[in-house]
């Protein structure tokens, strides 16, 4: 038993070392983050402002709920973005710096490994969430929100975030698969996860093999859930078709994300592709 | 080779009870890409042939072998970042491939590349790579500075990012990490290797004064000769994956009819030492 706990001590604080490099790179690189933090802006910018567009070519809209439901899934957008790139970043940088070998061999389990990956880039990709969508819809576009039940969309956001985690595991692997064009694959993952799941659009008007897998997607019930709580007003406990889903996929993603990311591990380790070597 | 001299290998070989490194036959071969045979055809080129030895607990050895001849291979294998093709290999008795995580908390390795983040500070290097072995920050605070003091890490650098250290300094710092962590056995894979002469003798130095104050077990892979005949107990030699020779290194001389250890290299391999191998183009992958 104390042997147990001990191990359980000593992945917990194995975990935290990873949330602790995190926090000194984010540091280092915090002008950088500055910069692509305006770049995201800018870019969720250029989607809200489609609404606006419509209605000054005479297109007949509530310019403000569709603007808000662009917003909505632009943050959701970049905020997927941030946590892929995080976990992609789990063998894509450290074989940058060379230093993933040095990962690798420590007494830590993978599973606590990533889970502080994990845990960081939710932390940080909540902050960058949030912050984004309060400078896009009240310092750029005023957006009218008085009904916005904004605790609901929050805790729906960081219900959703222990799927995507799982589908980053998977995707996390890629680079150990392929070091030069793994990571890519990641934004195409996250492009596919995110069109078949209503990103700017009712799920109702794609066609329907991809409404299909729609339904097993955690950014459809995540987009779902937050536009209800935003523009309907809805508490948590009116989304109970949004939580139960999420809830589901996520208990299968993360064991799934882990199995899938041994399995790239021990190929590496087969072939020895954990080295740098270019 | 005679038949003393195979005795003597098989004896050098011999797996012992209290070893602390203990490797039967092993094996790991690489698929590589042959651009003579066409764009997609690719080969097998192996980097360790069946290689055996034994490493007691305390003592130092040095493997000796050209770029490409297995070294890091070995190194790799014994620190759980590659699997083997065949033949088995066992820390303290753990198993590098089933028990794999028990061994993780008994090595530990500094390699050719001091590989760090080179933005963050060699504290904070330090400092996140503890904690993956389970040390705590209080464990760390007052240790940090201790180990880095050791190995002659000037104090008023510790918080300057690594990228502003020399090649000399970051190897230190990348010795601190391994001993930070208490490791039983250490796994040197050509520590000096590209050091300027004096930070090559403050490396030896400090792996010296290792050997003398802690009971760390020792396996050293170099292609510095005289290093490895001042460091280590024993030598071996490893030559495109075959461990040829493992013994004190006057012994390697003497069995080779040879006055220097160079010259025991020329007459185990029948190869200059510093000549590289014929497959010259497969070091990256085999170093």
């Amino acid at each position: 038993m104390r042997a147990l706990l001990g191990t359980m001590r000593a992945e917990l604080v194995g975990a935290g070392g990873v949330v602790e490099r995190n926090i000194y790179l984010t540091k280092r690189y915090i002008w950088w983050d500055v910069a692509w933090f305006l770049w995201t802006v800018a870019n969720t910018l250029t989607i809200v402002f489609i609404a606006k567009g419509v209605e000054a070519t005479g297109g007949s809209l509530d310019v403000n709920r569709t603007m808000t439901t662009l917003l909505i899934g632009a943050v959701v957008w970049a905020y997927l973005g941030i946590l892929f790139e995080f976990l992609m970043e789990t063998v894509a940088w450290e074989r940058w710096e060379g230093t993933i070998e040095y990962t690798f061999m420590a007494p830590l389990s993978r599973a606590m490994h990533l889970a502080g990956q994990g845990a960081f880039a939710i932390l940080y990709g909540l902050l960058r969430a949030v912050f984004l969508f309060a400078v896009c819809a009240f310092l750029f576009f005023d957006l009218e929100m008085r009904s916005a039940q904004f605790l609901p969309a929050f805790v729906v956001l960081v219900v959703a975030s222990v799927s995507f985690i799982g589908i980053g595991m998977m995707m996390s692997v890629l680079p150990l698969i392929s070091p030069e064009k793994g990571t890519q694959l990641g934004f195409v993952a996250q492009g596919t996860l995110l069109v078949v799941s209503g990103v700017y659009y009712p799920v109702d008007v794609l066609p329907q093999w991809m409404q299909w897998i729609a339904t097993v997607s955690p950014a459809t019930y995540a987009l779902d859930g937050i536009r209800e709580a935003i523009l309907e007003g809805q508490g948590l406990t009116a989304m109970g078709d949004e939580l139960w889903p999420l809830a589901v996929i996520g208990a299968v993603s993360i064991p799934l994300g882990l199995f899938v990311f041994s399995r790239g591990e021990r190929y590496a380790k087969r072939h020895g592709k954990l080295k740098r070597s270019g | 080779m005679t038949q003393a001299q195979h005795a003597a290998l098989m004896e050098a070989e011999r797996p012992r009870p209290e070893a602390a490194v203990e490797v039967e036959r092993l094996r790991k071969e690489f698929s590589l890409r042959d651009r003579r045979r066409g764009r997609l055809a690719r080969r097998r080129r192996i980097a360790l042939d069946g290689v055996s030895f034994a490493i007691e607990r305390g003592e130092t050895v040095a493997v000796l072998g050209q770029n490409g001849s297995g070294k890091s291979t070995l190194v790799r294998l014994l620190s759980t970042l590659l699997l083997p093709d065949g033949g088995t290999a066992r820390i303290l008795g753990h198993d590098v491939v089933a028990e794999a995580r028990a061994v993780r908390r008994l090595v530990n390795r500094v390699s050719v590349e001091a590989s760090f983040f080179k933005k963050m500070s060699a504290a904070e290097n330090l400092s996140y790579a503890a904690r993956y072995y389970g040390l705590t920050a209080g464990q760390t605070r007052g240790r940090i500075p201790e180990i880095l003091e050791r190995v002659g890490f000037p104090a008023d650098r510790r918080d300057e990012p690594m990228e502003n250290l020399s090649r000399g300094m970051q190897q230190k710092v990348a010795l601190a990490r391994a001993l930070l962590t208490s490791p039983v056995v250490l796994l040197l894979d050509e520590p000096t290797t590209g050091l300027d002469p004096r930070s090559k003798l403050e490396v030896q130095e400090f792996i010296r004064e290792i050997r003398a104050t802690h009971d760390s077990t020792i396996l050293l892979c170099t292609h510095d000769l005289n290093e490895a005949e001042i460091l280590a107990d024993r030598v071996g030699i490893l030559d495109r994956g075959c461990l040829l020779a493992l013994e004190p290194a006057a012994d390697l001389c003497r069995r080779y009819g040879a006055a220097t250890l160079e010259e025991a290299f020329f007459a185990a391999t029948g190869r200059e030492f510093e000549a590289e191998g014929a497959d010259d183009d497969d070091r990256e992958v085999l170093a």
